[in-house]
């Protein structure tokens, strides 16, 4: 389910109808429904009608706020329910698509991995430590819900301008925020995305991946069966932060944002520990029918989808739930956020046994309702009906929305003419020393990425893998990615090369790319420039899914993140699982050893020749111009399976992507990952484009430099109709690119290590 | 080799210290809930790493006082092995059977990554299979592991070689105190150390450095 995300509610002012907290009295479920009560809950006046033609009568306050957490835009996608339903979801790995807490996928002997991706973007720009923390606590719920140890974990993140004021802050506080979660709970983190844009100064984003091992035997859904039984809540107390989270804070940001504050939940990762332990301990027993956590609009939204789910009515008494503050309104219950909380219908012959467990772990275990008959929404709050409403309408029935849209207008190419040349070796050497591809070493040694003992890869290569435990060969590859300016320039071929280079990490791997997640983060989708945006990425990312087998297991929107009207650039994080049969037939980045040949599989003639949209354009000659490098995907099909064939048979001793940065970038990072260095010959044809193009469907690799096996693997590339040159040879402690200064591996690690420690120093 | 994990709530290396264990000596070890009151006979009692009870209040401190601990500082007392790793070592330190604290990191970060050691004394029963002096590679992952003690103790542990194991060529992740990254009790039969040789006993972690701090224990069991 959503997890407590703000960041596609529908816009609202900023009143709250609690009362300051001095007063600490229960809110009468008889306050006055107005005009302005409605529009603080988010609810257009045409949404408000839609309720009463529903119920025929006018909401009690607290309907008002129940209607208002599952009509809200995180809860309901209704501005995007009508594209998502275009991507492609099944395939014949696929065992549980979107719709559950995580998509679920085969990986054989009767194993499968549970994952999503899910934003914290507004709370954690509001409040960074925790807003990170919760949406790495939301995630992981999300994951053990269906009965899976997490055994990963990635974020992708992105920040504004590196000079901006509060950048330094927000990835100070999200950083420690992400560790002091996940190390904790005691879940490896082994990749991710960190970025600056001067875009993202408003709007920082906060993309949390969790990836779970479960038996296929033993998954857990939300959806209810059964009349007359108990409906258990587990877990932490109910206070009162994050009421109304998913709706009241929700919206642009204006100046008044730092009165949203309060309404960010304080995560608690000993008490989800615990949790996991529980729950994975109690469905073991067998007790438990239909379990879902509570995430966004926490007991309502948890309630109403395990009854609409399984075509039953939900009974709550808010006398028997836990709480920890006193006098809290059936209100404020409904609608609280308070973290690491679950919901159960469960098996009533089994309820001693569980309880017992949950008491061991030292939480809460309350029967706090009933399944029923009628189908409808009942909640009891001293001795009072304080709701009453059609269950299975306030999930179908919620509004949806064909926004109005308009297609972006592509950039004209880029003149290469118009590119002044530059020198190689500076332009490498300055390049892996900026902020967006220097070492993100600073960034992920805060994240315990050994824990659980299986990472045989962690972040910095092409993509986190960690071990199947207790399977002798197998391993799980995990990648995330996207390039946000090519999705500006055009979200059409940005949205197909955040798919493909996904896919692309994982191959690098030796892996069998499986299923993605997304987390679409965009600007505000009333305005028809930014529903253009979303919906042509949509329309990329379902074309590049549906070519490459790849289809899309789970996610998440998050819109409006936007502030006093300037927009973030579309963002449409793709996180894909990969499988390894083998892990000793597993690639790395590092060059293996000195005098390999270097092959560059899947160039065009020059070795690369697409500068447009190039990092090396951007900061090195200061412009964004042209269009982004577009992906054929035949060509990256074919390409990827030619690469992961030779990583199986043990031909590649070394493999390494073409992403930002072109080629130079990469052989770069492989040099430093290995501390061996290499002497490239001079390219064909230019060679900033050359080296620097990023021309999509490229991969570096090594092999022996045998002259009887490279003249095989040159065959065995013609017949599979992937273009593979030798372009070098690895050897020395220096990188050498054609008629370059030959830069030192010492040289390069000292600017690629260098900047983020003294970014965040000051 | 017997052995004896004990499980305390928040604790999250308990299931990478009982891998270890069933792979180096072919036997899992036991596993004892925080309420117990009664240890069994086993040659290595193992306290793991993690964050028991939140590391709220004090990293150790809560653990410290739980029932469980009472009946280890027994078997200590025995002369049974026991060994802390991480939060282990801080609990250790926290019931007083070990000397010193640890402190929060000098860059008040978490740092998690592969540091070198220095086998300070290999002579105990838990270095043996080391070489005196032997340079070893271990991953750390924590937030609190500045060792700190008075110079009197300081001075003591060092005179009595129960400083075990040393950060080494420049790798001291944490600002401890003379390097420090190990200490026994006097007795030796108390190990506590903020690195993790759980997480290096195999060619999948990269090495298996860690693997002879098992096998001594294993050996005097055996």
């Amino acid at each position: 389910m959503p997890q407590a995300n703000r960041d596609n509610g529908a816009k609202h002012a900023t009143s709250r109808p609690i009362p300051p907290k001095q007063q600490q009295m229960t809110i009468p479920n008889t306050v006055p429904i107005t005009d302005e009560l409605i529009a603080a809950h988010g609810l257009k006046p045409d949404e408000y009608q839609r309720i009463l033609d529903l119920i025929g009568r006018e909401p009690t306050f607290t309907e008002l706020g129940i209607f208002s957490a599952m009509w809200n835009e995180h809860c309901s996608y209704k501005s995007s329910k009508k594209w998502l339903r275009t991507l492609p979801t099944s395939g014949p790995q696929v065992i549980q698509g979107p719709g559950e807490n995580a998509g679920v996928v085969d990986i054989g002997d009767g194993q499968c991995v549970v994952f999503k991706m899910e934003s914290h973007n507004h709370p954690s720009y509001i409040e960074p430590y925790q807003g990170a923390a919760t949406g790495v606590g939301g995630i992981l719920r999300d994951v053990f819900t269906m009965g899976a140890r997490p055994i990963a974990a990635m974020n992708a993140l992105r920040f504004g301008a590196p000079d901006h004021p509060k950048t330094r802050h927000l990835v100070a506080g999200v950083v420690a925020g992400i560790g002091g979660y996940g190390n904790s709970f005691g879940v490896p983190t082994v990749g991710g995305e960190v970025n600056f844009d001067p875009r993202y100064n408003g709007n920082c984003l906060v993309n949390a991946f969790a990836a779970g091992l479960a038996r296929t035997d033993a998954i857990f859904y939300s959806k209810a069966e059964g009349v007359g039984l108990p409906v258990v809540y587990l877990g932490a107390k109910t206070g009162r932060d994050g009421v109304g989270g998913a709706t009241m804070a929700s919206a642009e940001f204006d100046e008044g944002i730092d009165e949203k504050r309060p309404t960010v939940q304080v995560g608690d990762p000993f008490t989800e520990k615990c949790l996991l332990e529980a729950c994975l301990e109690l469905m073991d027993t067998g007790a438990v029918i239909a379990i879902q956590d509570m995430g966004a609009a926490g007991l309502t939204c948890s309630a109403v989808e395990m009854g609409a789910k399984g075509n039953l009515g939900i009974e709550l008494d808010l006398d028997k739930v836990p709480v920890r503050e006193e006098g809290m309104s059936a209100y404020e219950m409904m609608l609280s956020e308070s973290q690491e909380r679950m919901l159960m219908v469960l098996r009533p012959e089994k309820r001693e046994e569980a309880e017992a467990i949950f008491r061991k772990w030292g939480l809460d275990f309350a029967v706090v309702g009933r399944t029923t008959d009628d189908l409808r929404f009942r909640v009891l709050h001293q001795g009072e009906e304080v709701a009453n409403l059609p269950i299975k309408e306030l999930g179908d029935q919620a509004p949806e929305y064909d926004r109005p849209w308009v297609a972006p207008k592509a950039p004209p190419a880029l003149d290469p003419a118009s590119v002044p040349q530059t020198d190689i070796a500076e332009a490498l050497v300055r390049l892996i020393g900026s902020p967006d591809l220097s070492s993100r070493r600073w960034v992920w040694e805060q994240y315990d990425t050994l824990i659980q003992g299986n990472s045989l890869q962690i972040p910095g290569g092409d993509a986190g893998v960690v071990r199947v435990e207790g399977h002798p060969t197998k391993a799980l590859a995990f990648s995330s990615d996207v390039t946000p300016r090519y999705c500006e320039a055009d979200p059409y071929e940005g949205g197909k090369q955040a798919v493909a280079e996904c896919w692309r990490n994982l191959t690098a791997t030796g892996a069998d790319p499986l299923a993605v997640t997304d987390n679409l983060n965009f600007g505000n989708p009333e305005r028809p420039e930014i529903m253009g945006q979303f919906v042509r990425a949509i329309e990329g990312i379902g074309e590049a899914c549906r070519a490459l087998s790849f289809p899309i297991v789970s996610g998440n929107v998050s819109l409006y993140n936007e502030t006093l009207g300037q927009a973030i650039p579309p963002t449409p994080t793709i996180a894909g699982v990969g499988l390894i049969p083998d892990w000793s037939r597993m690639a790395r980045t590092a060059f293996a050893a000195e005098g390999q040949a270097i092959l560059l599989a899947g160039a065009p003639e020059g070795w690369g020749t697409h500068l447009g949209q190039s990092v090396y354009l951007r900061d090195i000659h200061g412009r964004a111009a042209g269009t982004p490098p577009p992906v054929d995907l035949e060509h990256e099909k074919r390409t990827g399976d030619f690469v992961r064939g030779l990583i199986r048979s043990g031909k590649a001793t070394a493999v390494h992507d073409c992403s930002d940065g072109g080629l130079a970038v990469a052989l770069a990072e492989m040099a430093m990952a290995s501390g061996i260095g290499a002497i490239i010959d001079e390219p064909p044809a230019d060679p900033a484009a050359a080296f620097f193009g990023e021309d999509q469907g490229r991969y570096v690799l090594t092999a022996q430099s045998d002259d009887e096996a490279l003249q095989a693997l040159f065959e065995e590339a013609e017949k599979a109709g992937v273009s593979l040159v030798c372009i070098g040879m690895t050897g020395g402690r220096e990188l050498k690119l054609g008629g370059a200064r030959a830069i030192s591996v010492a040289e390069l690690e000292e600017a690629h290590e260098g900047w983020f420690p003294a970014f965040m120093q000051g | 080799m017997k052995s004896a994990v004990i499980q305390l709530p928040g604790l999250n290396r308990d299931r990478d210290m009982i891998a270890a264990l069933t792979k180096i000596s072919g036997k899992p070890p036991l596993t004892v809930w925080q309420t117990e009151t009664e240890l069994p006979d086993v040659d290595l009692i193992v306290i793991p790493g993690g964050f028991s009870y939140g590391d709220y209040l004090r990293c150790g401190a809560i653990a410290a006082r739980m029932p469980v601990m009472r009946a280890v500082a027994e078997k200590a007392a025995q002369g049974v092995l026991v060994m802390g790793v991480c939060n282990g070592f801080q609990i250790l330190l926290e019931a007083g059977l070990l000397p010193g604290a640890l402190m929060r990191n000098a860059s008040l970060k978490f740092v998690c990554r592969h540091v070198k050691l220095q086998v300070a004394n290999a002579n105990t029963a838990f270095t043996r299979a080391y070489s005196p002096g032997q340079i070893i590679r271990c991953p750390v992952a924590h937030h609190d592991g500045n060792y700190f003690a008075d110079p009197e103790t300081l001075a003591r542990i060092e005179g009595e070689g129960q400083v075990v194991f040393r950060y080494a060529e420049g790798t001291n992740p944490n600002g401890s105190v003379n390097d420090i990254a190990g200490i026994v009790n006097e007795a030796g039969n108390v190990l506590g150390l903020m690195p993790h040789p759980e997480n290096l006993i195999e060619d999948a972690h990269g090495g298996t450095d860690g693997r002879p701090l098992f096998e001594s224990v294993m050996s005097l069991a055996a």
